[in-house]
């Protein structure tokens, strides 16, 4: 034990004692400029950037140091350039305001770039009118934490993303704040990575969008009023959990649309007030179990080319309609979730309903293939005519429903 | 003409089927309210009886009770007072009293459990269409004498409003679903006061299901200001000209 312990204390002096310097830059002090600060840093040291404004085009670090600012040091990218790149191991950049980074159409241009790194953390920054904000390319272990990221991007072509990672590996994003990009988060070709506790919300098109991302978990973000909702796509073992959907509406709009994504396991999250809250596409072996499905247009909307996926313990609470797919075929399980719309009955007292519940109203099909008929909806003619296909189903799957749907809303 | 309108509005409330009528409202709203396990899915349930049981009940008590008048009438073309007023305060009493017992029988329930603009705007459109009801009413019992034939004819046009248009509606959907039908259907809902009604309605409760599907169309016309005050117009239309119509017929009718 005492061995161990020495060990430590000899280890510890080793760190520190090996000189690390720090390093001031301000507009009094010997150094004035950021670069030059780098410029002469060694592995290790640590730059302090005292409050103030700094036009530096574009800051290159590549080594292991930490840049860090007092009180929000403002580093303005003149609407030209990108304002800090990042290739190396081991280097923090925390407590900056990064503001006007340039655009351009044939490089990607952002606030801080991160290229070929190991180890790369992004603290606590303010961006302001950035065309990416934090750009992460071809990096692992890298981390991005407490950011606000705002832009003000008016249409798709013309923005970029908040956080844009490309063929990255265990990434933590944490508790960023992001607005007004064209997506709040992309990933693509990310591996292994934690995003926690974000909130992405008004962006020009998704909340987040991934692709081609496997292994990644998302846990407690915010996804609210984005113009398109949040897309992801052709990824595998992807694990969303208590994730809050908030108000997406239109008519491309989208709690969460799912397409081509296997294997994966959806639980905990809440779908609230969007025009399509779930919307699966291509979708296999999906467990999705304890969600809340509150005030949405469509609850879910699984097209006929998902199969193996299992609707288990949610609440579907409010709903204008269910359930939505398009075809006759069901390869999907629904069991003991919760739907308001249920009027069967239960004669055992266990809080499991012993009648079948199908979710799809016929109306939701008709609307589906000829929108205009929602002038229609809830008039006399059609609530006839669900009834008449709730006894005898004709148009709507038969195999889809419930069998065993509980009485009273699951508490979560 | 106020001495008419009183004596028709104080007859009718005396009215055992006008008593019956908003007691059977209440209770309905009232026990809707208390089942349901959430207000609105009861205002939902009560939108069902809005849009069925009003019309209904204010198309055949007016008309039944204009036949049951007749004699009153005639009594009243033979004293110094102008057809017009008649005809009118007929219209007004029938109006005053059928809107007062939906008020109390629904309004007073809406307002305590759900007063929000859903609530009001669901007020708003019973009231309407009870006014709209009569009107047409009058409508149907001015253009035959024969009682029986008068309360068949209102039968079919609530059966028309109620139901048939709305089916000749969606039949034509699926003639025409290759073609946009968006501002067709803004149209066609003008012309039927129940569905004018309901979609207002349902604008203020199943929001974000038609703002998002049907695309722009619905939402630009039904949900700003304009689209508003013109649907309420559109109502207004929808009592103004059967109410013209049967006035002109009574004017000229052969008593």
């Amino acid at each position: 034990m005492k061995k161990v312990l020495y060990l430590i204390l000899i280890s510890y002096f080793a760190v520190f004692s090996a000189d690390a310097k720090v390093i001031k830059v301000g507009k009094t002090r010997s150094v004035a400029f950021i670069q030059r600060a780098v410029d002469l840093s060694q592995n290790g040291d640590t730059i302090l950037v005292d409050p103030g404004l700094y036009k530096e085009k574009n800051i290159i670090i590549q080594k292991s140091i930490t840049l860090k600012g007092i009180n929000y040091p403002v580093l303005d990218g003149e609407n030209k350039y990108a304002i800090i790149s990042i290739k190396a191991k081991n280097a923090t950049v925390e407590g900056f305001k990064l503001q006007h980074t340039g655009r351009s159409e044939i490089k990607d241009l952002g606030a801080i770039m991160i290229y070929d790194s190991y180890k790369v953390s992004a603290l606590n920054n303010i961006l302001e009118d950035t065309n990416f904000g934090i750009y992460v390319q071809n990096s692992k272990r890298c981390t991005i934490e407490d950011n606000s990221i705002t832009a003000y991007g008016k249409d798709e072509v013309q923005s970029g993303n908040g956080i844009h990672c490309w063929r990255s590996d265990s990434l933590i994003i944490i508790g960023n704040k992001i607005k007004g990009h064209r997506d709040g988060l992309y990933f693509e070709f990310v591996k292994n990575s934690l995003i926690w506790r974000n909130v992405s919300a008004q962006n020009v098109r998704y909340g987040i969008h991934f692709m081609f991302s496997n292994r990644n978990t998302y846990v407690g973000n915010i996804f609210e009023r984005n113009e398109a909702g949040v897309a992801v796509m052709y990824s595998n073992n992807i694990h969303m959990y208590n994730n809050h959907f908030l108000n997406n509406w239109g008519d491309a709009a989208y709690g969460i649309l799912l397409k081509d994504i296997t294997d994966s396991d959806i639980s905990g999250n809440h779908f609230t007030k969007n025009t399509v809250a779930l919307h699966m596409e291509g979708c296999s072996r999906i467990k999705l179990y304890k969600n809340i499905f509150n005030n949405n247009g469509w609850a879910v909307k699984i097209q006929a080319s998902c199969d193996k996926n299992d609707f288990n313990r949610n609440n579907f609470i409010g709903n204008t309609f269910d359930i939505g797919t398009n075809g006759s075929l069901v390869l999907n399980t629904f069991t003991g979730n919760y739907w308001d719309k249920y009027e069967g009955y239960d004669l055992f007292k266990d809080n499991i309903g012993d009648v079948p519940f199908h979710p799809v109203s016929m109306y939701s099909m008709i609307i589906d293939s000829n929108p205009a008929a929602l002038m229609l909806f809830r008039s006399l003619i059609v609530s006839l005519l669900d009834k008449t296909e709730k006894i005898l189903p004709g148009v709507t799957p038969e195999n889809l429903r419930d069998n065993k749907p509980v009485m009273r809303p699951i508490s979560l | 003409m106020k001495k008419i309108l009183k004596y028709v509005i104080v007859d009718i409330i005396q009215n055992k089927i006008v008593l019956i009528y908003t007691f059977l409202l209440l209770l309905i709203s009232l026990s809707v309210f208390n089942l349901e396990s959430n207000a609105a899915k009861g205002l939902l349930s009560l939108l069902n009886i809005i849009l069925i049981l009003v019309p209904l009940i204010s198309i055949i008590f007016s008309t039944i009770y204009i036949y049951n008048s007749s004699e009153f009438i005639e009594l009243l073309v033979s004293q110094p007072v102008k057809r017009k007023s008649i005809w009118l305060s007929l219209f007004g009493g029938l109006a005053a009293s059928l809107s007062l017992a939906f008020f109390i029988g629904a309004g007073i329930p809406i307002l305590l459990y759900h007063a929000d603009a859903t609530g009001i705007t669901m007020i708003l459109t019973g009231l309407f269409l009870t006014v709209i009801f009569v009107s047409i009413a009058m409508l149907a019992a001015g253009i035959t004498r024969d009682k029986a034939k008068g309360i068949g004819l209102s039968i079919l046009l609530w059966l028309y409003f109620s139901l048939i248009f709305d089916a000749l509606v969606l039949f034509f959907l699926f003639q025409f679903q290759d073609y946009p039908l968006e501002r067709a259907m803004v149209f066609f809902s003008f012309l039927n006061p129940i569905d004018l009604g309901r979609v207002q309605i349902l604008l203020q409760m199943d929001i974000s299901a038609l703002m998002g599907y049907t695309g722009a169309i619905f939402r630009e016309f039904f949900g700003n200001q304009v689209g508003v005050v013109l649907s309420f117009f559109g109502l207004f239309i929808w009592i103004a000209i059967p109410l013209f119509i049967s006035l002109k017929k009574f004017s000229k009718k052969d008593l």
